[in-house]
């Protein structure tokens, strides 16, 4: 085990709950945003995050929280054992991102793109090495779901994913690598699917509470796809459904109505206390 | 541990209702509410706080385990084991 900081990049929603996943198995992270209020939010985010991961039995007992520490800048990559990146789902802003990441770790540093649904080979143009780029989707809340999607881009090298499946041991999770493509598999199975149950909320079809318990009861569902929604964030979803129409042409992709105005009013779901649901805990 | 009485205590009533409101069902006082599924972890951490806010305690350590909170019952033994009141 290596004890040099992972430094992950964005203190949003996914960046806090996978340095709560890190730091709950004793590894020490250089947490990264731009906006300085996500940095002064986040040691509550995932003080919270690692309560409910003890809550639930999902952290190692008896072990030492790794250290957090806050940073303002890509500056913090520098000999990183690798880098998360987790920042907002678009590509311009992740492409320039991972370009100045590149530019300050040594190479064969894993470069790691938490997106949900930008092609690996897409944001490798913008780094100095490709071969050292691989994505992980992680999925919310990191700390509790085992299992992880790995995307092996057509230019990420053996040593890359070796190094990512060494480090989702470490942290107990299990991984399933896959072939790059828009959305791999889970968001190009799951937006779709998110957009159709809010468009049939939107149509009156049913209530988001209805439709929720319909895929719960009869479906097997464990969290209904609109309390997804909100889990995700609103707004990261019609992002990543942006990102999945462009590349697929898949008239499900576009997001819909409903979300749209959702997202446009700011009600993106837990992390801002309202979507599909009303939430009071994260109002504090 | 304290055994709550058959009549409801006000603990008992407060953890109930607030059960009640967001579930939309009247809970057992010895049911497991997790166990028909649908209610995830962050509902157990929902509670968590509430009952933290409500009844002016701190819940850590090895209290901090879902079977404190998966019946109104197992709540009420937690919070009066932790001295919490209602008016805290
Ligand atoms: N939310 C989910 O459930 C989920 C699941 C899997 C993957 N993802 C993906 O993870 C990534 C992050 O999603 P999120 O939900 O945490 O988004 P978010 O909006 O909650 O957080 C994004 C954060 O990135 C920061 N940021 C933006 N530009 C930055 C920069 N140049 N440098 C540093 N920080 C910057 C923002 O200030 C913000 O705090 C996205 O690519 C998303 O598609 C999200």
């Amino acid at each position: 085990m290596t004890t040099e900081p992972i430094t992950v990049l964005g203190a949003g929603v996914m960046g806090v709950g996978i340095t709560a996943l890190l730091a709950g198995h004793g590894l020490p992270v250089r947490l990264v945003d731009t906006a300085p209020e996500q940095l002064t939010r986040a040691p509550g985010r995932i003080r919270q995050e690692l309560r409910t991961a003890h809550l639930m039995g999902a952290l190692p007992p008896d072990r030492e929280q790794g250290e957090v520490s806050p940073h303002s800048g890509v500056s913090a990559a520098r000999g990183a054992r690798l880098v998360i990146e987790a920042i907002t789902e678009d590509t311009g802003l992740k492409k320039a991102v991972l370009s100045e990441v590149s530019a300050q770790v040594s190479p064969g540093t894993p470069i790691v793109s938490n997106t949900s649904s930008i092609p690996i080979d897409e944001l490798a143009e913008a780094v100095r090495h490709p071969g050292d780029l691989i994505g992980t989707h992680f999925m919310n809340p990191p700390a509790l779901i085992t299992t992880v999607e790995v995307v092996r881009g057509a230019r990420t090298r053996e040593a890359t994913l070796d190094a990512v499946r060494g480090l989702l041991r470490e942290v107990g999770r299990r991984p399933v690598v896959v072939r790059d493509a828009p959305g791999f598999v889970t968001s190009r199975l799951l937006h779709p699917m998110i957009n159709q149950a809010a468009r049939l909320v939107q149509e009156g079809t049913a209530s988001a509470e209805d439709v929720d318990a319909l895929m719960l009861g009869c479906l097997g569902h464990r969290t209904g796809p609109l309390r997804t929604a909100d889990l995700i964030g609103i707004d990261n979803l019609v992002d990543s459904l942006w990102v999945l129409l462009k590349r697929t042409g898949d008239e499900a992709c576009r997001p819909c109505d409903l979300l749209l105005r959702k997202a446009a009013d700011g009600h993106h779901g837990r992390k801002t206390g309202q979507g599909f649901y009303t939430y009071e805990e994260s109002a504090t | 541990m304290t055994a709550p009485t058959d009549r409801p205590t006000d603990v008992q009533s407060a953890i109930s209702a607030f059960i009640e409101t967001r579930t939309r069902t009247t809970p057992e006082p010895d049911v497991d509410i997790f166990a028909a599924g649908g209610l995830s972890s962050l509902f157990a951490m929902e509670l968590v706080v509430h009952l933290e806010k409500t009844f002016g305690i701190a819940i850590s350590g090895a209290d901090m385990r879902l079977d404190n909170f998966r019946t109104v019952d197992s709540m009420v033994g937690l919070v009066t084991r932790l001295g919490g009141r209602v008016d805290a």
